[in-house]
Parts: structure tokens; sequence; C-alpha cells
């Protein structure tokens, strides 16, 4: 039983993911391509997490925490960096 | 931020540490003695080394109101976050998509820069806001479906929910 | 208890990541980049806040470190969104034509 609302939930982050990538490859506009680079990460987190419960693994959260914490990271250098700032 | 009895900077390790143990318990999920330890030194040597560098951090008011405030700030949150999903899942999923975009200006009374930080973050997750600039107590908002462009009544809209709270908790 | 807390933690997991759904539509289908902005920020940030609640009701020995991993989500995913914004509109990214007002650019005009 949990485990098929697992494997659903898994199938609608899928589903998310590939959406954004439409964006991630459509673009228009650089930024556009961060903004999509962004919502990848955060739905990544999530998968993550699924993959964490499939496996029984608490050990996998710790990279979803360090992966947050870089992506955070990642996209607010980029911004700057579009902007020239840098 | 002026406190009451114990020294600025005093004040400012003891938050700092207090944060930095909590989210290293956290992290670790148990309490061991080792890990007590280790913890500990580690977050005071941090704490002494950079007690000014996140002075932002210490504008919360340890007083009851401001944790209660706080109580009432998440809960409102909360509420506001599930609504501002619904609201835009409904625009997502209607074929004509009935957006009607504007970047308005709005006014916040809270003076410190953690609570206008909180307000920011606060407008941003709900229903339809967005800030996109900040100017000292000038807000510039992008708002999905305007509904309001005078200052008066967008400030009333957008911000007044959020601002009751965090003028307790940061002022 | 514990098949119903399993349940509850399924469901929860489910819904969240339906928000992300939505906010991938959103993304696809909004007109312009504040627009998309705020698809990607909202759902993101309430869909993964379900699913690390779901993950909490199934294994709640994590509890703490799902419960960090969504404080700092809660932290950093609307400033993301806003520092992103704040670049487009420098960088002057194109607005929908539904656009109507722009308080923002008529003010920097007044000041130039």
């Amino acid at each position: 039983m949990v485990e098929i609302l697992i494997m659903l939930a898994a199938g609608l982050a899928g589903a998310a993911f590939l959406l954004a990538l439409v964006r991630f490859i459509r673009g228009p506009s650089r930024l556009d391509r961060v903004v999509a680079f962004d919502v990848l990460t955060v739905i990544a987190i999530t998968f993550i997490v699924l993959a964490a419960l499939v496996e029984n693994r608490g050990i996998y959260l710790d990279a979803a925490l360090v992966y947050a914490l870089l992506s955070f990271l990642g996209v607010i250098s980029i911004a700057r960096y579009l902007e020239g700032r840098f | 931020m002026i406190s009451k009895g114990i020294s600025g900077k005093g004040r400012n390790t003891a938050i700092m540490f207090a944060t930095l143990m909590l989210f290293w318990l956290m992290l670790n999920g148990k309490l061991e003695a080792d890990i007590l330890i280790v913890g500990a030194l580690v977050a005071l040597v941090i704490a002494v080394l950079y007690r000014d560098g996140l002075s932002f951090f210490t504008e919360f008011r340890f007083t009851p109101a401001a944790f209660i405030a706080g109580f009432g700030y998440y809960g409102y949150f909360f509420k506001e976050l599930f609504k501002s999903n619904i609201k835009l899942a409904a625009i997502v999923l209607s074929p004509s998509l009935p957006v009607k975009p504007a970047i308005v200006k709005v006014r916040t009374k809270l003076k410190t820069r953690m609570g206008r930080l909180m307000l920011a973050n606060s407008i941003t997750l709900t229903p339809g806001t967005l800030t996109v600039e900040m100017e000292g107590e000038w807000l510039y908002v992008h708002w999905v479906r305007m509904e309001a462009d005078a200052i008066e009544e967008a400030t009333a809209r957008i911000v007044s929910g959020f601002e009751s709270y965090l003028e307790v908790m940061y002022g | 208890m514990g098949l119903i807390l399993d349940i509850i933690g399924g469901l929860l997991l489910v819904g969240g990541a339906s928000f992300l759904l939505f906010g991938g539509l959103g993304l696809v289908r909004m007109p312009d980049i504040y627009n998309r902005i705020q698809a990607g920020a909202k759902t993101t940030t309430l869909g993964t806040l379900l699913t690390l609640a779901g993950a909490a009701c199934l294994q709640p020995a994590w509890g703490w470190k799902l419960l960090l991993i969504g404080v700092f989500l809660i932290f950093t995913n609307p400033v993301s969104a806003q520092v992103l914004a704040n670049t487009a509109h420098r960088r002057g990214a194109e607005k929908s034509p539904l656009t109507k007002i722009d308080r923002l650019a008529e003010d920097q005009e007044g000041k130039a």
C-alpha cells in the first residue's frame, strides 16, 4: 500500500521534473533557464527523500541537506553573475 | 538593537551558540555525551569568532509576547502558503490562464533587517505575490492577479496580515 | 496505529508531489519570467514541505533531520526567488504584454 503511494509520488515528481526540463531547454532567456534549474534542484531533493524511504537509508537525507545548500548558493551566484556584479 | 540587562556582545554570542547547537543536535538526531561535547566546543569557537557577523540573527525579541506572535505567525504563514498553492494550481489548470500581472508598490512599518527579510519572504510565499525589490520602507511586489494599485490598498492586502505579527517579533 | 500513520504519510507524499507537478505546469504555461518564478517558488516550497512531512510520518526517527531540511527550504526558497526576480528586473527582462503597471520601472525612471 505505502509502496504504491511512494511510487505514485515519484511518478508525479518525475512528471514535474520533465515539465521543468521543458522550460530549461526552451529558455528563452538565460534567466528562464536558471529559474527552471532552481525548480529542478528542489524537485531533486524530493527524489532523494523518496529514495531514502524506498531503500530505508537515513544517510541519504544528509545528501539532501547538502544538495539544498549547494543549489541555493549556486542559484544565487548565477543570478548575481548574470547581473554583472562579479 | 538595544538589549536590557545582558550586554549586546554577550547576548549575540549566546544566541549564536544556542542556534548552532540546535542545528548540530537536529543534524545528529541523538543526545550522546561525545556528540554534545564536540558540538559545544565547535559552536563556542564559531560563536565567539563570528558574534557580530550575523547580528540580524539576534534581532528577535525574546519576550513572551514575541513567542506567542511567532506561533501566530507560523500558523498564518502555513495557511497562506496553502491558499497560495491552491490559487496557483487553479490558475495553471484553467485553459484560459487568467493572469493580470502588475508590479505594485507597498510600504512597511518594520524597521529591523530581519523583520523586513521575513516580510519579503512571507510575501513571496503568499497568494500571487513576489517581492522584486526593496528600498528602505518601500517594497515592489509582482502580483499575478492585481487586485489593487493604490499604495494604501495594496499595502492593506499584501503586507498588513504578516506585519502585525512581525512587528511584535522583530519591530 | 502504525498503519494509519503510514497511509497518512503516503498521502502526504502524493499530495506534495502533485503540487510539484502544478509548479512544473506553471513553469511551462506562464507567460513571463516573473509569473514563472511565482509558480516555481510557491509550489516547490509547499510540495517539498509536504513530502518531508510525509517522510517523517513513514520514518519518525528521521524527524529532526527532515525538519532541518524543511526549515532551510522555508528560508532559502523565497530568497532565491527574490534574487532571481530582482536580477530579471535589473536586466530589463521581457514582461508579458498583459502587465499593465510597473511601479518599479516608473520610480527608477523618475530617479534617472
